[in-house]
């Protein structure tokens, strides 16, 4: 038994190259083929003892590889027939959308800055200072409901600068009010926000370590 | 062997239930488009006044729509013998909150965008297999619930690609009859699930065409019919990127495709900027009720209805899973 | 008058690079991505003495943008372990951005109490 399903595995293998010319009844065969022969093995590995199970399991294995590997070539047939038919995105309104936007929020952090030298605080705590002040507008604007509005037609202008970190904690914050202060709001403050939290911490301590031990 | 089963995957119901009344109630984003006149009810905001939560109004939007179905057919709950019902929520949530405020007996469904066919299917073959004389159905989608739970916060400034749907606040409820006058249903096919790799949330409309293409072929070929033999054939939300994939299959198989449409791309204006269209069991639950409206008119005669469903979670989407779909159709006619 | 200038184009160039990131790249590359991104590239440029020189030209073009942040938490775990060296390292980061991470709490929680998604 074991050894015709390892022929007809074999045999399968050999139809690997010529999977996308075969017609439809064909696949169907093969396919129902693979599944009458992934039971049997089933059965047996089911019904056999420790020793012969390892070899079952492998041979089982090998044959759900198959499976993927042939499902594979359709799912590939597939991708490039609908790629012709998929719109493009507005690349060029998007990226002149995108250069406006951010350029302006960082013109806004920059007369801010200003503001705060010129009234006599050092450049670091300006910026510091700044950065407060722009989160505190994105968490404002997104709490009136005008920041995703935003970001629809903005894209990476929105998003990029702090302010879009700011709306990416606050809409997280109101959305899951519904479901409490500590379960909601508390819990999932950081769903978006979280991963640059964590990976910026991690990389700021990389960096850290490299320049102890290199110093 | 089974007396009403045609070909592979479609049930020819012997006594054709009718439709004998419906009913659909929509947010205001499906009110301002091109279907508004044809809705029940619209709604001013997508939550209602005193609302805590979106996920309540929309239990009410399907709970109103079904009361008002049977308002219009002079019934009170109570005669219905069962209700079929889903959303897309879950674990169906608003579908058991409408079942528990209704009080009948009850079957909770999920097909996501093809419940509602899925639901008119098997009511039929409820009441067509003797076991049932009247039953509801009903289906419903609210675009900030489905958005929360699937994508992303509603205030998050994201931008959304050119393939991606808007899921259509609205809901649809029906009652059928196992007899009466009216538009009948006489034949649903069973979807089987298609899964041709796409596993961007984003574009479903492509996920989802190999499960509503492979439907309609089943379809016609276990009827022995053509695509001609139908004045529409409707899907549920393929939008408009889904349906082109959707034409394009047919043609290549040699099916005319020029009576071939889809609820998504029927109910939003382009101007209303949702990209490609509409999505949600919301979507055909409403637009079959313009449809139907229609077929009164004898606009219509014969249509295939194909629900078009992505079954995916959100764990699925992050675990980098594609998407399998899966689609159902039922043949109205008013003859 | 020109620090103006040069932070609207420094600031519009590095958004331009976010989208079409963003646009170009498959489905599963998302925009939380895309920040972590940002986040890592600029705390490395700084780290590597390449991102001050764009703070220097383009000010608030390089700060407000969220490789900014990466160019505070680089410098900020330098500063960290040249005066308490290794503790410093593990702090250092953080403790430099630390202001902005509490506003953003701060601020959440505020917006949540107050008002509520329009969805």
């Amino acid at each position: 038994m074991i050894e015709e399903i390892i022929q007809r595995y074999g045999q399968r293998e050999k139809l690997r190259d010529a999977w996308a010319e075969l017609n439809q009844q064909e696949k169907t065969r093969v396919l129902q083929e693979i599944q009458q022969d992934h039971q049997k093995i089933l059965l047996m590995e089911a019904q056999a003892d420790a020793k012969e199970k390892q070899k079952l399991l492998e041979l089982r294995q090998k044959i759900e590889k198959q499976q993927q590997h042939l499902q594979q070539v359709d799912i590939l047939m597939y991708k490039k027939r609908t790629k012709e038919l998929a719109p493009r995105p507005t690349v060029l309104k998007n990226i002149i959308l995108a250069f406006l936007v951010g350029g302006a929020i960082c013109t806004v952090g920059q007369l801010i800055t200003n503001l705060f030298t010129s009234g006599g605080m050092a450049a670091k705590e300006a910026g510091a200072a700044t950065a407060a002040v722009l989160i505190f507008a994105g968490a404002f604007f997104t709490g009136l409901g005008i920041y995703d509005e935003l970001g629809r037609v903005a894209g990476a202008g929105s998003i990029v600068p702090i302010t879009g970190f700011a709306n990416s904690i606050v809409s997280s914050a109101m959305e899951f009010k519904r479901e409490g202060f500590v379960y909601g709001v508390g819990a999932r403050l950081f769903t978006v926000a979280g991963p640059v939290i964590v990976y910026g911490t991690f990389i700021s301590i990389f960096i850290g370590l490299v320049y102890y031990f290199v110093k | 062997m089974a007396q009403k089963k045609m070909g592979k995957q479609t049930w020819q119901f012997a006594s054709p239930p009718v439709i004998t009344s419906w009913a659909s109630i929509v947010g205001p984003k499906e009110g301002e488009g091109p279907l508004g006149n044809y809705f029940d009810m619209i709604l001013e905001k997508n939550m209602e006044k005193g609302d805590k939560s979106w996920e309540k109004s929309e239990q009410k939007l399907m709970q109103h729509s079904m009361e008002l179905a049977l308002e219009k057919d002079g019934m009170q709950p109570g005669e219905l013998d069962f209700y079929l019902a889903g959303d897309l929520l879950n674990q169906i949530i608003n579908a058991n909150f409408t079942a528990r405020f209704l009080g009948i007996p009850f079957f909770g469904l999920y097909g996501a965008c093809s419940t509602l066919t899925e639901g008119l299917a098997l009511g039929s073959a409820l009441l067509d297999g003797g076991f049932a004389d009247k039953v509801g159905i009903s289906a419903s989608s609210h675009h900030d619930t489905a958005e929360r739970q699937l994508r992303y916060p509603t205030e998050l400034g994201a931008q959304r690609p050119m393939t991606a749907q808007w899921t259509v606040t609205g809901a649809g409820s029906y009652v059928l009859k196992a007899s009466g006058a009216g538009i009948r249903i006489t034949q649903a096919t069973v979807g089987k699930i298609k899964d041709l790799g796409v596993g961007n949330a984003n574009d479903m409309g492509t996920a989802m065409a190999p499960a509503a293409f492979d439907t309609v072929k089943t379809h016609l070929e276990d009827m022995g019919r053509k695509t001609s033999d139908y004045d529409l054939i409707v899907t549920g939300d393929l939008g408009g990127v889904g349906l082109n994939v959707l034409k394009e299959m047919l043609r290549a198989e040699g099916f005319g495709v020029d009576n071939v449409s889809d609820c998504g791309v029927m109910i939003y204006r382009p101007d209303q900027d949702t990209h490609s269209g509409g999505s949600g069991c919301g979507c055909s639950a409403a637009v079959l009720t313009y449809l139907l409206h229609e077929m009164k008119q004898k606009k219509y005669r014969r249509i295939l209805v194909v629900g078009t469903g992505a079954l995916l979670s959100p764990t699925s989407a992050f675990q980098g899973e594609s998407i399998p779909s899966i689609a159902h159709g039922v043949v109205l006619e008013n003859y | 008058m020109e620090s103006i200038i040069k932070a609207f184009l420094l600031g519009g160039i590095l958004c331009v690079v976010g989208q079409l990131l963003m646009d170009m790249t498959p489905f599963n590359i998302t925009p939380a991505h895309i920040l972590v991104g940002y986040v890592t590239v600029g705390a490395v440029l700084s780290a590597a003495g390449l991102y001050q020189p764009l703070v220097d030209w383009g000010g608030a073009g390089a700060t407000v943008p969220l490789s900014g942040f990466g160019h505070s938490l680089a410098q900020g775990a330098i500063e960290g372990v040249k005066n308490k060296g290794l503790l410093g390292a593990l702090g250092g980061g953080l403790a430099a951005t630390s202001v902005g991470i509490a506003a953003a709490v701060v601020f959440g929680l505020i917006a949540a109490t107050f008002f509520n998604p329009k969805g």
